[in-house]
C-alpha cells in the first residue's frame, strides 16, 4: 500500500514537472534558447489566477487557464522580439540575459503583489478526493494530471496535424531550407516562443492548486524543468513525458524511504540524471536520420 | 527574368564575389560553371537572399529584390534547390512537400501532382521520413519541394553531385522537361557533358569574377575547357 501511495504522489509530482517542462520543449528543445525567465512565466501564470480571483471567485483557476496562456505567451513574445532574437546562436549570452530578465520579473512581482505569498482558492469541486481502498487521491492532483495529459495531447496534435506545427518542425530541422521554401522563419520563431511561454502560464495556474503563490515560485521549478527536457532528449515530447514521470516517481520514493526526505531526494534525482547523461548524453530520444548522422 | 549586376559578397573579411554580372532571360537555361571554391554557391545564395551582398543589385522579374527577404523572393516565384540534397529529415516526404506548398500562397494543389509526375519514384515514398531516403531520392524530393511552390525560375545547385548514375539520368531528364515547359533555370553544374546537353547559355566564374560567358556552342571551345580543368 505504501508503495502504491508513493506511486500516486510520484505521478502527481511528475505531472507538475511535465507542465513546467512542456513549454521548454518548444523554446529550448526546438529553438535551442536557454530561457531562464521561463520560471517567471510560470509565476506570471500563477499570479494571473490570483488577479482573476476577485472577478471569477471560486472558479478563478478555470478562468485563468486561457488568460494565463495568453499573458505568459505575450511576455515570451515580447522577450523574444526585444532581446532574445538579437542573441540567436549565442547560448551563453542568452543564458545570462534571460537570468537577468528573470530577476527583474521577480522584483516586478514583489513591487506589484508584495513579497509575502498569496493564496488562490481552489474551486469547490476540487476539494476532497477519491478513496481507492484506503488510498486517497485528492481531486486537485487528478486535475493537474488531466491538465498535463491534455497539454501533451494538444501539443502532439498541433505539431503533427496543424499547418503551423508542421511549419515549426520544418524550421527547427532546417532553418535555411525552410526560408528557401518560402516559410517566414521569424514569424515561426515568434509563434514557437508564444506557445512555449504560454504553456508555462498554464503550469503556473496548476501550481496555485498545490501551494501558495510568490515571486520566486518559478525559480523553484526552472532547474527541474530543464532537467526533464535534457534527460528526455531535446525537443522530444515523449522523452519529456517519460523523464518527468520517472523523476517524479523517483523523487517520491526516495523521500518516503529516507529520513531526511526532500533534500536527499533532490540529491538522488540529480545523481541519477547525471549518471544517465554520462551513458546517453543526447537524452532518452534523439532525432536520428541519414541526413543528420 | 533574373539580372544580377556588380555583385560583391563577402563572408566577414573574406570576399568571395568581386562584381559579378549575370543575366538569365525568360525561358532560358543558364549553366553556371567553374572550379570548386570560385563562388558559384555564394552567388546563388546572394540571389535568393540567404546571404546579403555588400554591394550590387539583384533584379527578379523586373523588380529590385536585393533587400527583400528570402521567403518573400520565394513567394514571388524564385525556387531554389540548395547543394547537398537537403530535406526536412524528420518530416515525411508528403509533409516536406506540404510545408513548401502551404508557404506559397498562390500555389495550386495540383502543383504537387505535377512534381510527382516528374519524379514518379517519390509517389511510393510519401509516408517515409525524408531522412531515411537515399541521397538520390532526397535530391528528387529537394527538387520536387522547390517545384510545388510553382516557381517561375529555378536555381539548382549541383543537383547531380554525389548521386548514383541512374538517378542522375532521371534528374537530367527532369531538368530538360522543366526547361522545355518554359521554366527559367539557373543551373550550377560541374559536368561539362551534362551542361553541353542542357544549357542555352553558360557563365564561368573564376576567383569570384565572371571570366567567360556566352552561348552553349562556345562551351566546346578548348580555351573554355581549360578554365574548368582542375
Amino acid at each position: 500500500m505504501g508503495a502504491l501511495n508513493q506511486l500516486v504522489i510520484g505521478a502527481s509530482i511528475g505531472a507538475v514537472l511535465l507542465l513546467a517542462a512542456l513549454g521548454l520543449t518548444f523554446t529550448f528543445g526546438q529553438m535551442g534558447v536557454i530561457n531562464m525567465a521561463h520560471g517567471e512565466f510560470i509565476m506570471a501564470g500563477a499570479y494571473t489566477a490570483y488577479v482573476l480571483q476577485p472577478l471569477a471567485g471560486g472558479q478563478a483557476v478555470l478562468a485563468a487557464l486561457p488568460v494565463a496562456f495568453v499573458v505568459a505567451g505575450l511576455l515570451g513574445l515580447v522577450l523574444e522580439r526585444v532581446l532574445i532574437r538579437r542573441f540567436y546562436g549565442r547560448p551563453l549570452d542568452t543564458l545570462l540575459l534571460t537570468f537577468g530578465v528573470s530577476l527583474i520579473l521577480q522584483q516586478l512581482a514583489r513591487d506589484i503583489f508584495g513579497a509575502p505569498n498569496v493564496q488562490v482558492r481552489a474551486p469547490g469541486w476540487l476539494t476532497g478526493g477519491v478513496d481507492l481502498g484506503g488510498l486517497r487521491i485528492p481531486y486537485n492532483r487528478i486535475f493537474i494530471l488531466v491538465l498535463a495529459v491534455g497539454c501533451v495531447v494538444g501539443i502532439s496534435w498541433y505539431l503533427a496535424r496543424l499547418k503551423q506545427g508542421r511549419r515549426m518542425r520544418a524550421v527547427m530541422q532546417n532553418r535555411q531550407l525552410a526560408a528557401v521554401s518560402g516559410v517566414a522563419t521569424e514569424r515561426v520563431d515568434q509563434l514557437t516562443f508564444f506557445v512555449g511561454s504560454g504553456l508555462a502560464g498554464l503550469a503556473g495556474v496548476a501550481l496555485t492548486l498545490i501551494g501558495p503563490v510568490g515571486p520566486t515560485l518559478g525559480s523553484a521549478y526552472i532547474v527541474d524543468a530543464f532537467l526533464v527536457v535534457v534527460a528526455g532528449g531535446l525537443g522530444q515530447l515523449r522523452g519529456a513525458v517519460i523523464a518527468a514521470f520517472t523523476l517524479g516517481v523517483l523523487n517520491s520514493f526516495v523521500e518516503f524511504w529516507t529520513a531526511n526526505g526532500a533534500s536527499f531526494a533532490k540529491v538522488v534525482v540529480f545523481a541519477v540524471v547525471i549518471g544517465f547523461l554520462q551513458v546517453r548524453p543526447q537524452g532518452m530520444f534523439v532525432l536520428r536520420s541519414r541526413a543528420l548522422s | 527574368m533574373l539580372e544580377v549586376g556588380g555583385l560583391h559578397v563577402s563572408y566577414g573579411r573574406a570576399q568571395v564575389l568581386f562584381g559579378v554580372d549575370l543575366s538569365a532571360p525568360s525561358g532560358s537555361l543558364v549553366c553556371l560553371m567553374g572550379r570548386n571554391g570560385v563562388g558559384k554557391t555564394t552567388l546563388l545564395k546572394a540571389v535568393t537572399g540567404v546571404l546579403a551582398p555588400r554591394s550590387g543589385t539583384v533584379r527578379f522579374d523586373g523588380r529590385d529584390v536585393t533587400r527583400m527577404r528570402t521567403h518573400e523572393r520565394v513567394r514571388r516565384g524564385l525556387g531554389y534547390v540548395p547543394q547537398g540534397h537537403e530535406t526536412f529529415p524528420q518530416l515525411t516526404v508528403a509533409e516536406n512537400l506540404q510545408v513548401a506548398r502551404e508557404a506559397a500562397p498562390g500555389a495550386r494543389r495540383s502543383a504537387t501532382d505535377d512534381a510527382l509526375d516528374l519524379f514518379p519514384a517519390l509517389g511510393a515514398l510519401m509516408k517515409r521520413r525524408a531522412g531515411f531516403l537515399s541521397g538520390g531520392q532526397q535530391q528528387q524530393l529537394a527538387i520536387a519541394r522547390a517545384l510545388v511552390t510553382e516557381p517561375r525560375m529555378l536555381l539548382l545547385d549541383e543537383p547531380t553531385e554525389g548521386i548514383q548514375p541512374s538517378i542522375v539520368q532521371q534528374i537530367e531528364e527532369a531538368i530538360g522537361r522543366l526547361h522545355a515547359s518554359g521554366l527559367t533555370i539557373l543551373l550550377v553544374e560541374q559536368y561539362l557533358d551534362l551542361a553541353l546537353r542542357l544549357a542555352d547559355r553558360f557563365v564561368i566564374l573564376d576567383a569570384g569574377e565572371v571570366v567567360r560567358s556566352g552561348d552553349a556552342e562556345q562551351l566546346r571551345d578548348e580555351s573554355v575547357r581549360a578554365l574548368l580543368a582542375v
